[in-house]
């Protein structure tokens, strides 16, 4: 091999040379890691799940059986599945409006430059969101309980009757809505406070200078120009209370009467506990549909606002 | 310069505060003053401890595994975070800085993907770690597969993209490999996005249930999180006591790593949300 003669001075001739594995064999090794984990332990699974869902299995080795749409029809009519659909449903509601509104406000509070301490105050109302949900669901059963718990002897103080929290269908409800706004308001308000960081003063002063009140302000001004992470928190809120799992298991276990059971408890119970693999994969198809649907829903509903 | 604001006294948004506050402290509170109660006491009528003592801690540890269960949760954490950043990173720098064929159809690919919940592969997984990889009861099931998250390439792509490619190209003239420049340039100018990304990826592996709850069976293998859920209902009693401590003790190691990392915590749950 004889060297290319060097014409272009020394210069140039450090420049490296257009080497194809610089231009095309690089890249691809520096995504490949990601592409080859994904179609593991992504791709396959799903793919796996949906040929499950039309089979009986029990894990055993060949032990597969094919029935067709068997196990899409004894979905149909399994009353304990859908209801698990509409208690997230049920809970969404319970809590969502609380945490959101509840975390606008608060950013709208901490975004004001008089307020002393912001960081403390910050620090202290997202600190809910690190802990494990399994140490506040122990925690909050604690608190809850009917008869010794820290609540009711408070609203006993009150003079309030003792709330049955875990015991009463829709109150076991409530109690893990209360839980998620515990966790997840902090959350919303620091979602909230960087986007309204974007908020020209300007735009705020003006509306101050037309005579808007501050309640006008709020509703007028604020709220349409936080849409963009109000659409963000809100699809995250919609998939996150139907994938709800550590929550209503710590706290409730599901119950009184599968009142706070969710899809994924279903899903856990039927493929782990009955050992029904077929029939587990077809109710997670069911639910990837249900939200699916629930976001595109949501999305339409938050984009028709704005005319 | 002078705004044009309301004067409304902030003493209203100071008690508004302090109210939400309390409200968000005073379960934490609890649940560290009842660590220190006798489980009579913690059904008891007080709030303050009136025998307070770290006796739940060392029966936590003396009787349960709670100490292989915080070493395992370490192991899996930090593993599993500095796997997934490296991943991350890698893919995102692929994505960000080379134009190669069907590097857009990829991207589409891997965005689609962060859509699908996880429980719809949820059983073949499963089936997947025992049957074919015999990972039940390994840290292995909580780490590889979370090495491919689509969302931490993406955040590490919009981060990457906004490094100017001269910066690449001067050390090129240098004549640096493509993997030296990836680890000498890259790595070091991601710092930030890393730090952030890092503290999600180990806040979600620290607290996560679900999933090392079906993989992980034997009590030696379980992570903190497991082992505290598994001793409610166990031989008949539960052990509040010996769980309230747990519950502290599982808490600690996310408030060390928030108090010291607070602004790039909050820099990385916000990426994505603003601009819609």
């Amino acid at each position: 091999m004889t060297r290319p003669l060097d014409l272009a001075g020394p210069s140039a001739q450090r420049l490296p040379r257009p080497a194809p594995w610089r231009k095309h064999v690089w890249p691809l090794l520096c995504i490949a890691p990601f592409f080859v984990l994904f179609l593991v332990f992504g791709v396959y699974p799903v793919v796996f799940s949906l040929i499950l869902s039309f089979q009986d299995w029990n894990g055993a080795p060949g032990q597969q059986q094919w029935v067709g749409l068997r196990n899409y029809a004894e979905l149909s009519g399994d009353r304990y599945f859908w209801s698990s659909l509409l208690n997230s449903a049920l809970i969404f509601v319970l809590h969502y409006p609380v945490m959101t509104l509840g975390g606008l406000i608060l950013a709208v509070i901490l975004n004001e430059n008089r307020l002393r301490f912001q960081g403390l105050w910050r620090a202290l109302i997202f600190l809910p969101h690190l802990t494990s949900m399994v140490a506040a669901g122990i925690t909050f059963r604690l608190l809850l309980e009917k008869d010794s718990g820290l609540v009711n002897r408070a609203l006993g103080s009150l003079g309030l009757p003792a709330v049955p929290w875990l015991d009463n269908e829709w109150w076991a409800r409530v109690a893990v809505g209360l839980l998620l706004v515990w966790a997840w308001t902090g959350y919303q308000m620091v979602i909230f406070l960087s986007a309204l960081q974007t908020i020209p003063s300007e735009v705020n002063e003006a509306a101050v200078i037309d005579g808007a009140t501050r309640t006008q302000l709020f509703w007028k001004v604020t709220v349409p120009l936080m849409r963009p992470a109000l659409i963000f928190v809100t699809t995250l809120s919609v998939i996150g209370t139907f994938a709800l799992y550590t929550e209503p298991q710590v706290l409730t276990a599901g119950g009184p009467i599968h009142s706070t059971t969710t899809p994924t408890m279903e899903i856990y119970a039927r493929a782990f506990g009955n050992v029904r693999y077929g029939y587990g994969a077809a109710l997670s198809y069911v639910y990837f549909a249900v939200v699916v649907v629930a976001t595109a829903v949501q999305l339409r509903l938050t984009r028709e606002e704005k005319r | 310069m002078t705004t044009a604001r309301h004067t409304r006294p902030p003493a209203l948004l100071y008690a508004v505060l302090i109210v939400v506050s309390a409200f968000a402290a005073l379960p934490f509170v609890w649940m560290v003053l009842s660590s220190l109660k006798p489980l009579a006491e913690i059904f008891g009528q007080g709030f303050w401890p009136q025998h307070a003592s770290l006796d739940n801690y060392r029966a936590l540890f003396a009787q349960t595994p709670a100490l292989r269960a915080l070493g395992n949760s370490v192991l899996i954490a930090v593993l599993s975070t500095a796997g997934s950043l490296l991943f991350c990173a890698l893919g995102g720098y692929g994505f960000a800085k080379f134009d190669f064929p069907g590097r857009n159809a990829l991207f589409g690919v891997m965005l689609v993907s962060m859509t699908i919940p996880f429980v719809v592969g949820l059983i073949p997984t499963f089936i997947l770690m025992r049957n074919t990889f015999h990972w039940i009861d390994t840290p292995w099931p909580l780490i590889v597969p979370g090495l491919a998250n689509a969302f931490g390439v993406f955040f590490m792509r919009q981060y990457l993209s906004t490094v100017p490619d001269e910066l690449l190209d001067a050390a090129r003239i240098d004549g640096a490999s493509e993997p030296t420049i990836f680890v000498r340039v890259v790595v070091p100018i991601s710092t930030p996005a890393l730090a952030s990304l890092g503290i999600i990826f180990f806040m979600a592996a620290w607290n996560n249930y679900l999933w090392p709850n079906i993989v992980l069976r034997n009590p030696d293998a379980q992570t903190l999180p497991v082992l505290i859920a598994s001793l409610q209902g166990s031989a008949g009693r539960t052990p509040y006591d010996l769980m309230m401590a747990g519950a502290v003790v599982s808490v600690i190691p996310m408030l060390i790593v928030f108090l010291a990392l607070q602004r790039y915590f909050y820099s990385g749950i916000t990426a994505g949300a603003v601009k819609g």
